[in-house]
């Protein structure tokens, strides 16, 4: 699925202002996504994806974040936290991500920004348990055919 | 012909002290006569199988060892380069205490390393052993829990601490066999076996090829009691119950981020309660939230093993009165006892129905001395570790004083079962020290000038109004300054975090920690810059020793200066693990 990154984030700055400018806007509901909207249920037993997540599996959304340090220079995704990283779930073997993390594929190498800027993604969201084939990393959450701006 | 001689047994003298080969257990090692352990020879070079000769104390190593060495022409490392031939014997067991020597030779390398293996008295000294570990545990954390829970009226302290009353100590030294540092894996693991070894591992020693589950095992407490006796098993924490500390009761690995493999490790084990965090590895991978990459659900296998489930700390009181149990009250790492007990911040408006450190263990002495035959019960206040690497020290503080009044349920069971033997100890210390206090009511713009040293500190003015044991609040006007001798570049901001736990540092692209902006601004908050590897992300362990402290049955093995691994064998002689019962 080839996406012109362009004008797809002038479309969102476009909706974005719109939905600060009025409640009512022309927004769709399910554009973006917060993390805190991600779980509608967060348990012991395990963690239940929120209707909306579940609503816009599929669909073009952005989400706001911060980028984890790549786990290798060359790789093709980055974990997207809530907040910045401030242990490093990999050098150190005692730390794990959080549990609230999406991963993002970027379609092109890119050059990676600062832990503490934030950045707004935008992807295709896929839901479910997923294993990377050349990393092994499993994630639930996903926004592939990504591009990413800072905010 | 006598020069050549001498030259020969100069080299291989040499050789012999610089490690050519390497014989696993390492020199010097302590074994409990009996115990099942992993014999393994690591050569330098490639060497021939029929030039390899092994000798027990000077005679043919089958009449000691049992049976014949496994043979590898050339072990693998990374990217199949060749390491070297090697020998192999797993499940080794010496009955009879004594010394004994072990010499390899194979072409020119030649070793020789001598075992100590004990024995333990016939008969065993206590019923019970509670073995509380305070992670990261260093004389300043008790000192500034002392003052915040009980205060101080000119210079003598206005109350105790449980602790205080623990008649027994040892100062602990923590070190690993490849550092003079160490972690909680190899220290707990040294606890826990008697046998030190290399940081990140868990009852093995460190061999040098890639796989982290193949290493040479050694027996640990929870297979020991086991095999010995009938007695239960109970492992509580405040951390993931993966994590090292509690791992180290019952694990194998030379990695201990091998957390889903862990949990099967607990399956082989299966204490009769285990308490604490870490869900997320109990969960098939299916489930969002886990951190599995299969699909085996453990909370059904143990719920099939006859487990009473409990996801929180109501669920956990229901449970008190069953068999076995399985208290898991957070996916992660339980929060701070401040957190939980009065902040509210962490994660605790996800997880609300987290016991804490007090309720879990009182559960488990409930449960487990139901069993007439005695138990085995590990304790481990995980936090304060947790809290002091991200020198959040008012978190770390708060944490012992919890670990305090777990200590203190434990001496209430001991008064009513005095067969009972306490060890208080931490698996290593932090670089941290308490140096005065920080008064809030001044004026100044740079925060520093708020620490008060010498006669300036004055008493802090924590209050406990009602009488709880803990301070009503961390954020009084006059606070104790505690501050680590290292740390990555951050923000000091001389105040306890309200908002939450402290993360001095963030993470940048090329892999280093860099101070996080989000403290910049606070009043009186200044930039401190690290003094250690830029790609450290908190303040790191410190190789400072240990103080133990025990009472009860046994105790008096505890004195003067111990390894870590010396404190194994009073468990062992504690419980006769020498002798089966």
């Amino acid at each position: 699925m080839a996406r012109t990154v362009v004008p797809a984030l002038s479309r969102r700055t476009f909706l974005a202002g719109l939905a600060a400018l009025s409640s009512v806007g022309f927004a769709k509901a399910g554009d973006t996504l917060t993390f805190d909207e991600l779980y509608g249920k967060i348990s012991v037993l395990g963690l239940a994806f929120s209707d909306k997540t579940k609503s816009l599996s599929g669909k073009t959304v952005a989400m706001r974040g911060f980028m984890a340090p790549p786990l290798k220079a060359e790789a093709k995704f980055f974990v997207l936290t809530e907040i910045p990283m401030a242990l490093c779930p990999f050098c150190s073997s005692d730390s794990d991500w959080p549990s609230n993390i999406v991963v993002v594929y970027i379609d092109e190498l890119t050059t990676f920004v600062p832990p503490s800027k934030l950045i707004e993604v935008t992807g295709t969201l896929e839901v479910g348990s997923w294993t990377d084939p050349e990393t092994g990393f499993v994630s639930l959450l996903r926004l592939v055919h990504s591009s990413f701006e800072t905010v | 012909m006598r020069t050549l001689l001498l030259a020969l047994a100069a080299s291989t003298a040499l050789i012999g002290t610089a490690g050519a080969a390497t014989i696993y257990p390492l020199d010097r090692a302590t074994i409990l006569a009996g115990s099942p352990f992993d014999f393994k020879v690591e050569f330098d070079g490639q060497v021939k199988a029929d030039d390899v000769k092994i000798t027990v104390n000077g005679a043919d190593y089958k009449a000691t060892l049992g049976n014949e060495v496994q043979f590898v022409e050339s072990e693998k490392g990374k990217d199949d380069a060749a390491l070297g031939s090697a020998v192999l014997l797993r499940n080794v067991k010496i009955d009879k205490a004594g010394a004994y020597t072990v010499e390899v030779a194979a072409g020119d390398e030649k070793k020789s390393v001598t075992w100590d293996v004990y024995a333990t008295p016939a008969t065993p000294k206590a019923k019970n052993i509670i073995f509380m570990v305070g992670d990261g545990l260093s004389v300043a954390h008790r000192t500034a829990a002392r003052l915040m829970s009980k205060g101080m009226t000119e210079g003598k302290a206005n109350g105790r601490l449980a602790m205080d009353d623990l008649d027994h100590m040892a100062f602990i030294g923590t070190s690993s066999t490849g550092s003079i540092a160490t972690d909680s894996a190899n220290t707990m693991s040294a606890y826990m076996t008697g046998h030190k070894s290399a940081i990140n591992s868990l009852g093995v020693y460190a061999d040098r090829t890639p796989p982290s589950q193949d290493d040479p095992k050694v027996e640990n407490i929870a297979e020991a009691v086991r095999r010995q006796t009938t007695k239960s098993i109970g492992v509580v924490a405040l951390s993931e119950l993966e994590d090292a500390t509690p791992a180290a009761v019952v694990s194998h690995t030379r990695r201990r981020a091998d957390k889903a493999d862990i949990v099967g490790m607990f399956y082989d084990i299966k204490p009769e309660v285990m308490l604490g965090g870490g869900s997320a590895y109990f969960l098939s991978k299916e489930v969002p939230g886990s951190k599995r990459k299969d699909d085996k659900d453990y909370i059904k296998l143990f719920q099939e093993a006859g487990y009473q489930l409990a996801t929180d700390k109501d669920e956990l009181q229901k449970a008190a009165g069953a068999d076995k149990v399985l208290g898991l009250f957070h996916t992660g790492n339980m929060d701070y006892a401040v957190d939980r007990m009065q902040l509210k911040k962490g994660s605790v408006d996800k997880f609300p129905g987290q016991p804490g450190l007090v309720e879990m263990t009182k559960t488990a002495l409930e449960t487990l001395s139901k069993n007439p035959e005695g138990f085995f019960l590990m304790v481990e206040a995980s936090d304060i570790d947790k809290a002091s690497h991200p020198l959040d020290f008012d978190r770390a503080v708060f944490d012992t004083i919890e670990f305090d009044h777990a200590i203190a349920a434990a001496r209430e069971f001991q008064a009513k079962n005095p067969d009972t033997l306490i060890v208080v100890t931490g698996d290593h210390t932090h670089g941290v020290s308490l140096i005065g206090t920080i008064d809030d009511t001044k004026d100044v713009k740079e925060g520093r000038e708020k620490v008060g040293t010498y006669d300036a500190a004055g008493f802090p003015n924590y209050e406990d109004k009602d009488g709880d044991g803990y301070p009503d609040s961390i954020a009084v006007t006059r606070h104790l300054a505690m501050f680590a001798n290292n740390g990555p570049d951050h923000y000091e901001t001389f105040e306890p975090k309200l908002d939450g736990p402290f993360e001095p540092a963030v993470k940048t692209q090329d892999g280093n920690y860099v101070a996080n902006e989000k403290y910049k601004d606070v009043p009186g908050a200044m930039f401190v810059e690290g003094n250690i590897p830029r790609d450290e992300d908190t303040g790191v362990h410190a190789v400072d020793d240990v103080v133990l402290q025990a009472a009860g049955p046994g105790a008096e093995e505890f004195k003067g200066y111990m390894e870590q691994s010396d404190v194994y064998k009073v468990l062992a002689d504690t419980f006769a693990l020498g002798v089966k019962q």
